[in-house]
């Protein structure tokens, strides 16, 4: 494509990284940025010792532990001796290998997808990749962002490189202003019930149109951060004043006329008037209800005034069984009122959902609920807890007071890490137990072997918290200004 | 990496799991990736599934009580090396390990009308071959399994041709570069290490470009 022509944000991310292109279309893609974490580096690492290869530019690679990290009592260590072990052998490789990293007791450790933005290690215009599929979040910032497997983790660490295919384009614009009690949280849950869980496969998807411009960076990185859940592994948008602000004086962004270069290149992230997308697909946020996932895919999902679906309207046979499946992992019957299912734990937390704006607008409920005489989460909730997404926003937090928050109500205030996301560390459900979640996937065991996981924002996880069901926060905190 | 058959050729019996949307968290529960090797995960694929009680890693897991209604549990579909499955087969976590227990529990090739981009990415790179087939033939295919007895398929990877047990055969598609890899056995890594003087020729040139890169972390 001649570079007169129109181009999409995923063109200019794409053409700007191509080392060189096979025959059949795969490319050697050059990777700018590299995040380690415990879990799919070790064989990698492994696997490069082996075979008597180098890492061929530490400079990029940027280590965290976070999925097996213990999010109480750090000072002690990981009781776990197969975590710990894993833990011990990420800050072995990063020594060894000359790779930055933030070590589990340093305050700027979190989870990976948090503090790469956080850091300013994520920056416009990038490639940047993960043994990790929430990577996707990285492309709020105009990057080209994705998740890959450990063998992959082994290419890129050996060559600085993958070997890919380019995926289709598609373009999802929002416009209509997100009403009070929506977040971007339902935004993304709202697509991914429109398009499917394996609506985005084989595609990049870029979020555009006004609201997604209206949205902060938080919430930008909320929404692809769950791109891969609509199956596409990357998620972006455009570089605007937002992504600028965000990033000025980050510890580890460009400064000075270093800034000033990165600013011209960075300026031309966007998709050209004219571009061409494979798909597009239009949606109007001032429709939005919040959200809330029902079963065991992140695609099943209704909205807080709705009902559990009755697997009997259902015409296709294999998505009849699998919401029956589903409806019967998950303890429900058809037809239920969403606000009538009662709760044993909340978590709010993960890649997804623990920047501050979503603490802030966790306490903000909370606040709510005290202000009208209830103090305390209801009696029948076993665990609320909240997992600030880095020590630094943790420690943000609690310059807020956002902590007492929480804490006079009764959740737990936890150090920094996946936790019950994916329930690696101690964190997890017991079977049967059903948790308001505000993470990103409700797969059968995905937060404990039996647990039963219901996605929702954060303003709705502590409503949950407080109500002992789902609530709508609509009525909670209509004064909320939902920016995101 | 294994070469995928005999000279591309695969004959293998078929083991169906009729559900969409299987994730990489059912191929393989979290508590199995706190291992820091390549190996072992084939007795805890589809852990979940597959075993009445919780499983835990260090078990033996041959003193286990089965789940006898999962279909890797039946009688008939024992030593089955092909596994058929419905949509968006592998969706949700990078996890590598769910190709390595898929692998290593005896799965050669994956058919199914699609799979999630990352879980199919992974797979290549195990010798484990992810045959994408039109949804009307798998749904075919389903059928047989229940229907046939010892139901097998046969992959001819050269050709791009899974061959049904009545000898109709249907085309697939795959790059040039990922079947040279499984045919030939050929290390990824090293193949991209030919090109090393391009790489670090775009390499200078992007650090001057935008020097703001040039420190990296």
């Amino acid at each position: 494509m001649s570079s007169t022509q129109p181009r999409t944000l995923y063109d200019k991310l794409w053409d700007s990284h191509v080392v060189r292109v096979e025959d059949d279309g795969t490319a050697i893609l050059y990777i700018d940025r590299h995040f380690l974490n415990e879990v799919s580096s070790p064989q990698a690492f492994e696997g490069l010792r082996l075979s008597g290869r180098r890492v061929w530019h530490a400079a990029a690679a940027v280590g965290v532990s976070d999925h097996n990290v213990p999010t109480t009592a750090r000072a002690g260590g990981i009781a776990d001796p197969i975590s710990r072990l894993q833990v011990e052998t990420l800050d072995a490789n990063c020594d060894s290998n000359g790779i930055l990293q933030f070590k589990m007791n340093d305050q700027r450790q979190g989870i990976e997808h948090v503090v790469g933005p956080e850091q300013g290690l994520s920056l416009p215009g990038m490639t940047i990749v993960c043994g990790d599929s929430h990577t996707s979040t990285h492309g709020a910032f105009g990057a080209l962002a994705f998740g890959i497997g450990t063998s992959e983790v082994e290419h890129v660490l050996a060559t600085q490189t993958l070997l890919q295919k380019k995926s289709r384009a598609m373009q999802i614009r929002v416009h209509g202003a997100i009403p009070n009690g929506c977040y971007a949280k339902d935004l993304v849950l709202a697509l991914i019930g429109l398009i499917g869980t394996d609506g985005g496969t084989g595609y990049a998807i870029e979020f555009a149109g006004p609201t997604i411009a209206a949205l902060s960076m938080e919430g930008r990185m909320t929404v692809c951060n769950m791109a891969i859940e609509a199956g596409a592994r990357a998620g972006m948008v455009a570089v605007d004043e937002t992504t600028i602000a965000y990033l000025r004086d980050r510890p580890y962004a460009p400064s000075g006329a270093a800034w000033d270069a990165a600013l011209a290149d960075w300026r031309d992230l966007h998709s050209d008037a004219g571009a061409v997308f494979d798909r597009v697909v239009e949606f109007d946020a001032s429709t939005l209800v919040p959200q809330v996932s029902w079963g065991t895919s992140p695609e099943m999902v209704t909205t807080v005034d709705g009902t559990v679906p009755d697997p009997t309207a259902q015409p296709d046979p294999i998505k009849r069984a699998a919401q029956v499946r589903a409806l019967q992992y998950m303890g429900l019957e058809g037809g239920t009122p969403i606000q009538q299912i009662a709760l044993d734990k909340i978590f709010i937390g993960s890649c997804t959902n623990s920047r501050i704006e979503d603490l802030r607008a966790a306490a903000a409920v909370v606040r709510h609920y005290a202000a009208r005489g209830q103090a305390h989460i209801a009696a029948n909730i076993k665990l609320a807890m909240v997992v600030p997404g880095s020590g630094l926003v943790k420690a943000q937090a609690e310059r807020e007071g956002l902590d007492q928050v929480f804490l006079d109500a009764g959740f737990e205030w936890r150090d920094a890490g996946c936790s019950m996301c994916m329930a690696m560390n101690a964190d997890r459900l017991a079977p049967q137990e059903r948790c308001a979640s505000t993470s990103n996937r409700n797969f059968e065991g995905r937060q404990g072997a039996g647990g039963r996981t219901h996605l929702v924002s954060p303003a709705m996880a502590a409503a949950a918290a407080m109500a002992g069901h789902f609530a709508d926060v609509r009525g909670v905190a209509p004064s909320h200004a939902a920016r995101y | 990496m294994e070469k995928f058959g005999q000279h591309g050729y695969y004959r293998g019996k078929v083991v169906p799991l009729d559900r969409d949307n299987v994730d990489t968290d059912a191929i393989i529960p979290k508590q199995f990736l706190k291992s820091i090797k390549r190996t072992g995960f084939g007795e805890n694929l589809f852990d979940e599934w597959r075993y009445l009680d919780q499983g835990e890693p260090g078990q033996d897991c041959s003193q286990r009580p089965l789940n006898p209604d999962f279909v890797l549990n039946q009688v008939r579909y024992q030593g089955a090396t092909i596994l058929l499955a419905r949509n968006n087969f592998g969706c949700g976590s990078s996890r590598e390990h769910a190709p390595w227990a898929l692998q290593q529990y005896g799965l050669r090739a994956l058919v199914a009308p699609s799979f999630a981009d990352i879980f199919f990415n992974n797979c290549y790179k195990n010798g484990l071959l992810p045959v994408v087939l039109d949804e009307a033939i798998v749904a075919h295919c389903f059928e047989q399994a229940a229907a046939i007895p010892d139901y097998h398929l046969s992959i001819d990877l050269a050709a791009q041709h899974v061959i049904d047990a009545d000898g109709t055969a249907y085309p697939f598609e795959i790059t040039a570069f990922r079947k040279d890899c499984l045919l030939q056995g050929l290390d990824e890594i090293g193949l991209t290490l030919r090109h090393q003087d391009e790489i670090a020729t775009y390499h200078s040139a992007r650090q001057a470009r935008h020097p703001w890169l040039a420190g990296g972390a």
